[in-house]
């Protein structure tokens, strides 16, 4: 009896040692493993970004973060107490490492993204008093151009709580660095840095036994670069031209492709110093400067377009075969022009009895008043729509802001009430002013069709198959007109100040009035004028006349067409 | 009968001490593995050298002691008993607690020097005592009243070593108690009848459970017809418990209410008092079929493991010899109870038979609810190894009832049935 009770006793025992070692023994070596194991992210690099000559617009140095690996947010805090004694790290640091850590506990929380030198140097030297630190190689994002480039790569940060929420992070994990603005961000998934993994082996308090060979390394992978149509050497001498006084905005594209070759804001701010953490007095100084350098004008900003408008007036009047380049109107410009009220024209001296031509040439108000009304209000709002007046353009970036253009005339009586407006407003809008607010890029896209056949392009960053969308129907020779009077206007019209010798530039010039400021000035235009290369749009804030940006619209469209040249000289084998 | 005093060389019961030298080699091997850390500990790594040095000493004992006659053992059980009474007494001023178990008396402490667990000797000594009392009695006991002698001899230790806290050691003499009554021939009905209230406290949880057991109780007191007054206080005591247990639950302290949930469910306190018994699950399940090498365990190793060198050192069995490793250790303790058992069934007379049984039934309960525990079959109570776990007065005690078992069986080797079994 007894010893039959033993025996059960202790086959019930070594079945149970059977279960727990045999059957379920997977399950157990699984927790073990995930007990001693830590898995330490290796860092990746991200893409590098490269213009269209091979120039690097963003790449990777090499940095060092510091990490911590803790059981608890007590004995993280406690570290990061003991840690404060030896180098400095600021409380807002380790309020940030905390909540790195309850985002991802069995990641080791990242204290420095991008640790100096001499941090790295004196935590080595004391290590052995830190279990869980862990100090390795992070490549640092770097901008050899930060100030060019500011308003087109954007920059790259820590990923935020926000984002980790998102269906566009799936996946990330909380202090990977993400794009933050422009391409960085457009581009996220292409430039994403594929981080690789190794695995340290812990205690039960977390301090790490061994570092190395516990398990396969997985190195990092380098994603390929990503190679866009912008031309360094024009954001840089944008950048240059600009300087500190000026603010505004230059887009410049390739008429037939719509390859963006340069995307500029001004004032302009460097983006290295948004790299591993801005600092917090750099931010506020951005923020709180009065040009708000972090505006990004190019796609952003919306202004009067002015008289670069006048280009739409009549390419809808010409479309409507009211009129030719030839055509003079009823009343020669005396000044001003009666509707109800003056109207006044800019030159207050008069442009006389003058054909259309020579009206785009002078920017001449009262011709358009007059072509305006004969294309009434409904088909030159119709028309404006058509013309993409009232629609983004679709450019490979974040931010753009849709431009402003009423669709019909329903958008008065909601804005104004039905009896709050009068027709008239069809004589300033077929001046460019008015209810209509654009975008540097939608001009210089409308542009791309007036300099090539009536296609206007859909501006893009990064090379792809060009897309062309028709935008109005002009016969070859009232095309030609066209593109003949936009040479005139440099050759001997507003802008004639801005000529360039050996080269024939077209465009229009513009001034928008945006009281209580000083006028802004603008000019839309492209080069060489019988055989486009290059459109550019670019508005200077307070420039005062347009004829002002005409002259650094020439300067950079010269610019990109001499290098280019010397860069087809060089013969490629 | 063998001549007394003198142990002929073809006397000894070699399997036994066969079986219990290859015990103490395993458990000094695991005791020189679980000092064997990543993070190294001087005091860890050395204990097997004092467990060696206490096994030396425990050689010495085992060999004065093979030199006595049982009949010295018998004359001595009083005073043994005795002694270990007032020792015991003593815990409640001189105790001091240790490792998991700081708060509470098991060690005796004179000057902060901790001389060793007086309740180690209170488990022979009742033993003996136990064994003195039932083979004084020879009628069979047939209802619960004539049975207050042997109780009683149990019931004053136990009471004193509940005293100092030590639960697990308690639990013990329970187990001996039963399984010497069992072996004294008491029916078993009459030994359900005794157990019945202390079953009823475990069961009144749940009421419906613990009301099946009492419709059971009935059937039995009815069918077995002990006396009326026994049958009546028996019944009384049931539903006392019943009604009692749950008043009792809330009167634990919340870290013995804590230790019960988590034998439940460990997971309710993974980082608390659940942490020993999931990590020491861990250890023994990772180690699979073949174990993950001598010494070489990632658990232990890595400090995952608690008081591996003491409560816990079978999950280091489990977790470096694999099951291989612990069926091997699991057989050695089986083939020391069967030879115990032999032991008993074989000795002259019924002391030497009871007490056969006693040590060997001590050794029972402290293997099961330490190796249950490692796996969570068992609460976590911090009753030791025999053989296996460091400590220096469980060695000594554990190697005297060896001692004590080789001369029993050198005296009644032949005769067979000493208890009439």
């Amino acid at each position: 009896m007894a010893r039959v009770l033993l025996v059960a006793a202790f086959t019930t025992l070594g079945g149970a040692f059977f279960r727990a070692q045999v059957l379920r023994n997977e399950e157990f070596v699984l927790r073990s493993e995930s007990n001693r194991l830590r898995e330490v992210p290796l860092p990746g690099a991200r893409g590098i970004i490269y213009d269209r000559h091979g120039q690097i617009i963003a790449e990777n140095l090499p940095g060092y973060s510091v990490s911590i690996l803790s059981p608890t947010v007590d004995s993280l805090r406690s570290a990061l107490r003991s840690l404060s004694r030896v180098i400095e790290i600021d409380s807002a640091q380790q309020v940030l490492a905390v909540r790195r850590f309850r985002a991802a506990p069995t990641r080791p929380a990242v204290i420095f993204n991008d640790a100096s030198f001499q941090v790295v140097s004196v935590l080595e030297e004391r290590r052995a008093e830190f279990p869980g630190l862990i100090i390795q190689s992070a490549p640092k994002r770097y901008y050899p151009d930060a100030q060019a480039v500011a308003a087109l790569v954007g920059y790259t940060g820590e990923i935020s709580e926000k984002q980790l929420a998102m269906p566009r992070y799936e996946g990330y994990k909380a202090g990977q660095q993400v794009g933050r603005e422009g391409l960085e961000m457009q581009y996220e998934e292409q430039l994403r840095a594929r981080e690789g993994s190794r695995f340290v082996e812990v205690d039960a308090r977390n301090r790490v036994v061994r570092d190395n060979g516990v398990r396969a390394e997985v190195p990092p992978e380098a994603p390929p670069p990503l190679r866009t149509n912008i031309d360094l050497d024009l954001q840089r001498y944008a950048h240059e031209y600009f300087g500190d006084s000026l603010r505004g905005a230059v887009v410049a594209l390739e008429p037939e492709t719509g390859g963006v070759l340069a995307i500029y804001s001004a004032p302009s701010y460097d983006i290295n110093r948004f790299i591993g953490g801005v600092s917090s007095s750099y931010y506020r100084e951005l923020q709180e400067h009065k040009y708000k350098p972090l505006f990004n004008r190019a796609l952003s900003g919306r202004y009067p377009p002015a008289s670069t408008w006048k280009l739409a007036t009549a390419v809808l009047g010409m479309e409507l075969g009211l009129v030719t380049m030839e055509t003079h109107q009823e009343q020669p410009c005396t000044g001003g022009y009666y509707y109800g009220r003056v109207f006044k024209c800019w030159d207050k001296r008069g442009h006389g009895d003058i054909s259309l031509a020579q009206a785009i040439a002078k920017s001449c108000d009262v011709y358009f008043y007059q072509l305006g009304l004969k294309i009434g209000l409904t088909r030159l709002l119709a028309g404006g729509v058509r013309l993409g007046f009232g629609d983004s353009t679709g450019i490979d970036m974040p931010g753009e802001k849709t431009p402003i253009w009423p669709a019909s005339t329903a958008y008065f009586d909601r804005r104004y009430g039905p009896r709050g407006w009068n027709r008239s407003v069809v004589l300033s809008l077929s001046i460019g002013q008015a209810n209509n607010s654009q975008t540097p890029l939608n001009m210089a896209r409308f542009y791309t069709a007036l300099a090539t056949d009536g296609y206007a392009a859909t501006p893009q960053v990064v090379a792809r198959t060009p897309e062309r969308k028709k935008l109005f129907d002009l016969s070859p020779e009232q095309l030609k007109s066209v593109q003949l009077a936009l040479a005139d206007v440099v050759s001997r019209g507003t802008a004639a100040g801005a000529q360039v010798q050996g080269l024939t530039i077209a465009g229009k010039t513009g001034t928008a009035q945006v009281p209580p400021e000083e006028d802004y000035a603008w000019f839309v235009g492209y080069a060489p004028a019988d055989k486009p290369k290059i459109v550019l749009a670019i508005i200077i804030e307070e420039g005062l006349h347009g004829s002002t940006a005409a002259k650094v619209a020439t300067k950079l469209m010269e610019r990109y067409l001499k290098t280019k040249l010397t860069m087809n000289a060089v013969p490629t084998d | 009968m063998a001549a007394p005093g003198i142990l002929r060389r073809q006397s000894i019961d070699v399997p036994l001490l066969v079986t219990a030298l290859l015990l103490t080699v395993f458990g000094l091997a695991m005791v020189f593995s679980a000092g064997q850390t990543d993070m190294p500990d001087k005091g860890l790594e050395t204990l097997w050298q004092r467990q060696l040095a206490f096994f030396g000493v425990a050689m010495a004992a085992t060999w004065v002691i093979t030199r006595g006659s049982v009949r010295l053992i018998e004359w001595s059980a009083w005073p043994l008993y005795l002694m270990a009474c007032i020792m015991l007494l003593l815990l409640q001023f001189l105790g001091s607690g240790a490792g998991t178990a700081a708060s509470t008396k098991q060690w005796l402490t004179i000057g902060g020097v901790r001389l060793g667990q007086p309740a180690e000797l209170a488990k022979l000594a009742t033993t003996f005592m136990l064994a003195r009392v039932l083979a004084s009695q020879r009628d069979t006991v047939t209802s619960m009243r004539e049975l207050w002698k042997p109780l009683l001899v149990v019931a004053v230790p136990w009471v004193l070593v509940l005293a100092t806290k030590d639960l697990g050691t308690a639990l013990t003499f329970i187990g001996i108690c039963f399984a010497m009554l069992f072996w004294a021939g008491v029916p078993w009905p009459v030994l359900l009848m005794l157990a019945s209230p202390g079953i009823s406290l475990v069961l009144a949880f749940s009421t419906g459970v613990w009301g099946a057991w009492f419709l059971i109780l009935v059937a039995l007191v009815l069918w077995y017809r002990p006396y009326l007054l026994e049958g009546v206080v028996l019944v009384v005591a049931n539903v006392v418990m019943g009604v009692v247990a749950p008043v009792l639950w809330d009167k634990l302290k919340p870290y013995q209410q804590q230790r019960f949930l988590v034998f439940l469910d460990p997971s309710v306190d993974a980082q608390g008092s659940g942490y020993n018994v999931i990590q020491s699950q861990v250890a023994i399940g990772s180690g699979g079929l073949f174990g993950k090498g001598f010494t070489l365990g990632s658990q232990k190793r890595l400090n995952f493991l608690p008081e591996q060198q003491t409560d816990f050192i079978f999950s280091v069995v489990g977790e470096e010899l694999g099951f291989v490793g612990v069926v091997v250790a699991l057989s050695l303790f089986l083939a020391l109870f069967l030879r115990s058992t032999r032991i008993a069934v074989r000795a002259a007379d019924a002391f030497p038979s009871l007490v056969a049984f006693g040590l060997m039934s001590a050794w029972f309960v402290h293997v099961m609810v330490n190796v249950g525990m490692t796996l969570n079959l068992m609460p976590v109570t911090g009753i030791p190894l025999p053989f296996f776990s460091y400590g220096g007065s469980f060695l000594l005690v554990s190697w005297l009832a060896v001692a004590v078992l080789l001369r029993i069986s050198a005296e009644g080797r032949g005769q067979a049935d000493a208890l009439g079994l």
